[in-house]
Formats: structure tokens, sequence, C-alpha cells
């Protein structure tokens, strides 16, 4: 019985997030500016992180926690590079 | 899966709803990243998912795991400090780039809004 439950919610929690990334998704391919195609990027790799920690659960082993905890620390460099690109060295279209 | 079987009743409702409750926020936040119409507005909407969806499915995962390992799995809170600090320096630091790249090319949204005293949704 719990097991169903459980498994209902994790099946819906993994459709909702692959909605979110999809959503993230289209505004990186289509966001009119660069800074909103790094929005774009930021939302993707938290939305990947919390897909990957309902993974876990699902799976019942802690090697998705380790895989979440390095998108998040390299998703926080990745993007302060990006907008701090944006602030210096971008030719402005 | 038997881990999953041998969990009791409340803690696999309390899961199931912190399970949905945060990514549903965290595809309110992505929706609203689709439809605001400017920049400055669509930087408010994916920190829905990042503070409290991200809370609530580690608050999840803490849940199930202390449960079927049988003692106290307290990983996930590396996580939330991690995120809950960069976040905000990250979104500050994006802003500021925009707003840079919006002045050199001579369109302040900030000015224009203290003096028109409109929205920012009519700039663009």
């Amino acid at each position: 019985m719990s097991g169903a439950i459980l498994n209902v919610a994790l099946m819906v929690s993994e459709g909702f997030l692959t909605l979110a990334m999809a959503a993230a998704a289209f505004r990186i391919l289509r966001g009119p500016r660069a800074q909103d195609r790094v929005l774009g990027m930021d939302t993707l790799y938290v939305n990947a992180m919390l897909l990957l920690l309902v993974f876990g659960i699902g799976s019942g082993t802690t090697l998705y926690f380790e895989m979440a905890l390095i998108i998040g620390l390299l998703g926080f460099v990745a993007t302060v590079a990006m907008a701090k690109f944006l602030m210096r060295g971008e030719v402005i279209e | 899966m038997s881990a999953i079987e041998e969990l009791p009743l409340w803690a696999a409702i309390a899961t199931s709803a912190l399970l949905v409750l945060g990514s549903g926020l965290a595809l309110t936040g992505s929706i609203g990243l689709l439809r605001f119409k400017t920049f400055y507005e669509r930087i408010h909407a994916p920190t829905l998912g990042s503070t409290l969806g991200l809370f609530s499915v580690l608050a999840a995962s803490m849940l199930y795991f202390s449960l079927t390992q049988t003692r106290p799995v307290v990983h996930e809170v590396l996580i939330g400090i991690f995120v809950t600090t960069t976040t905000p320096v990250t979104f500050m630091i994006l802003v500021q780039a925009a707003l840079y790249r919006d002045r050199f090319e001579g369109r302040d949204p900030v000015s224009r809004l203290s003096k028109e005293q409109t929205s920012v949704k009519t700039l663009d």
C-alpha cells in the first residue's frame, strides 16, 4: 500500500520535473537575449538536481545524492562565470 | 523493491506529499520563466523552485533515507545550505550584468520606471 502511494508520487514528480526542465530548455533556445539564456540554464540545472534527488529516492541508493551535490556546486560556478562574461567581455549585439 | 514496502504508511504519505509539493513548485517556477514578459520579471520565477521546492524534495529525501536506513541521514542539509547561499549571489550578479547591458544600449529600466510610474512590462 505504502509502496504504491510512493511509486505514484515518484512518477508524478518525475513528470513535473521533466516538464519544468523542458520549459527551461525552451527559454534557453528562445530567450531574446543572452541573460535570458543564462537564467534558463540556471533553472535547468536546479531542476536537474531535483530530478536526481527524486531518482535517488526511487532507487534507494545514495549515488544520486552525490551527483546532485556536484551539480549544485558546478552549476553555481558556471552561472557566475557567464554573468561575469556578460558584464565584461561580450560584444554587444 | 522491499525497502519501499517496509515503509510505514504515514511516512509514505508524508514523503509523497513533500515530493509532489516540491516538484509542483519547481514546475510553477519554470512556467513562470516562460510566461513573464521582461527579463526583470522573469528572474523572480525560478527562485520558487530553488527555495521551497528544493527544501520540500530535500525533506522528503531525508525522511525516506532516515526511515529505510534506520539512522538519521542529514547529508541533504549540505545541498540546502549551499543552494540557499549561492542562488541570491548568482542572481544579483546576473541582474547587475543585465542592467549594465541595458544601460550600455541606452535603455535604463530603473530610471524610466521611477519617472513615468509605469510597470516594467511596458518597456519591451
